[in-house]
């Protein structure tokens, strides 16, 4: 994720405190980690560098790092560029998960392949259902529910691909030790 | 508390089988997902739990009544008061209104027509789609259509609930509604629910989730056995 480009975003409806930035990144991004101050002030620090953010007065009573910063022209320039920018799909082939059942059929053999695949697809399912849980929760909002449906898509893929590659680590085996 | 128990079915057909000594227990209120490839046996597990095919061998008990031998008759009239069954497509009856499809089972059970009417309406508001009442099934989306079913399903509150597949034909965002609703709805009585899906997604819904391979619980799905063996060459 592009955390100077989610803070000009957060910035785009007027100026914010570091603070102000931390808690509306962590309200509208709930599923992200959340947002240390030390990585706002940070991030701050750079785009204030880059001339695409410009303190907008300081709050002397709450102290000296209650700076204020809004939007530079160029700060929004640059977030309308980043906004219509196509991202590259990514094709996730360099995955752990991947890379894991390829060292493991190269050092071990296909029980220890299948054992990390099974245990990964336990681990994926249960973390599948605590997604579930939380969006289907009467107190869901439509944040919560279309940042659920994000990570639950992605884990949906590698159980599909964890499942299909169970039925196939046999003969991948026999190939990688041909 | 065990309602529904299973032990050792097994179904073929003709020389193929489809279950082949499967053993299962099903708790009160319990949602418990039915997963695994095509031809695994899903459906016929799901057919021979609610009465619908005799298994070859095997027994099936309800309550701790044996079901698997019970007659037709007397297997059909515990469908239409203790279980229910939901089906991919909902299988209404096309010359009948939504409210109408919906108070069927009541109806057949001896229920008023007044009472079954007011029942019915009250499980479409309750799914969100009063405005079916007088609708009938060829001018309902596949949603409409689904959720009406599932208030057939419920609207004798089942003590169990057996769905196929129930939102197989659905887009994504549509089935997932459709399953948050039956879910919740089965949760408010406490009816079990044995759902057939492939869908990990859809399986992620469930209290437990049972992976099925060539007609038997292959228990290493849940990784409960995985073998993590095998050392470094």
């Amino acid at each position: 994720m592009s955390t100077p480009h989610v803070l000009l975003g957060l910035l785009a409806s007027g100026t914010k405190h570091g603070y102000e930035l931390k808690r509306a990144h962590d309200q509208r991004l709930p599923q992200a980690r959340p947002l240390a101050f030390g990585q706002v002030y940070a991030t701050l620090g750079r785009l204030l560098r880059d001339g695409l953010v410009t303190p907008a007065g300081q709050d002397r009573l709450a102290g000296p790092d209650r700076m204020a910063y809004a939007l530079t022209e160029q700060g929004r320039a640059t977030l309308d560029q980043w906004l219509g920018t196509v991202e590259p799909p990514i094709p996730y082939v360099n995955s752990t998960l991947f890379a894991k059942v390829v060292v493991a059929l190269l050092v071990a053999d296909t029980d220890r392949a299948r054992g990390y695949l099974i245990a990964q697809r336990r681990a994926h399912t249960e973390r599948l259902r605590e997604l579930t849980a939380l969006k289907t929760a009467p107190s869901a909002t439509v944040a919560d529910i279309v940042g659920a449906d994000y990570a639950i898509t992605h884990l949906d893929a590698d159980l599909r691909w964890l499942q299909t590659t169970l039925e196939r680590v046999a003969d991948w085996h026999r190939e990688v030790h041909s | 508390m065990t309602q529904l128990h299973a032990r050792g079915l097994v179904k073929s057909y003709g020389p193929t089988p489809a279950l082949r000594g499967l053993t299962l227990d099903i708790a009160e209120g319990e949602i418990v997902a039915v997963t695994g490839p095509s031809g695994c046996g899903k459906s016929t597990l799901l057919h021979c739990l609610a009465g619908i095919l005799r298994p070859d061998a095997g027994e099936v008990t309800w309550r701790g009544h044996r079901i698997d031998t019970w007659s037709e008759a007397a297997r059909s009239r515990l469908r239409r008061t203790e279980f229910g069954v939901l089906f991919q497509f909902g299988h209404l009856v096309a010359e009948l209104t939504g409210a109408e499809n919906v108070a069927l089972p009541l109806l057949l059970a001896g229920t008023g027509r007044r009472a079954a009417r007011t029942a019915a309406l009250n499980w479409l508001d309750r799914l969100g789609v009063a405005e079916l009442a007088d609708v009938r099934p060829g001018e309902m989306s596949g949603g409409q259509q689904q959720r009406c079913a599932i208030a057939r399903a419920l609207v004798t509150e089942p003590r169990v609930l057996f769905a196929d597949e129930p939102t197989g034909a659905l887009d994504t965002v549509t089935g997932e509604q459709l399953l948050t609703h039956l879910v919740r709805l089965a949760g408010e009585q406490r009816t079990a629910v044995v759902l057939v899906t492939h869908e990990p997604r859809i399986a992620a819904y469930a209290d437990r989730e049972i992976v099925m391979r060539d007609g038997v619980i292959d228990h290493t799905g849940l990784g409960l056995d995985a073998p993590l063996a095998g050392g470094l060459r």
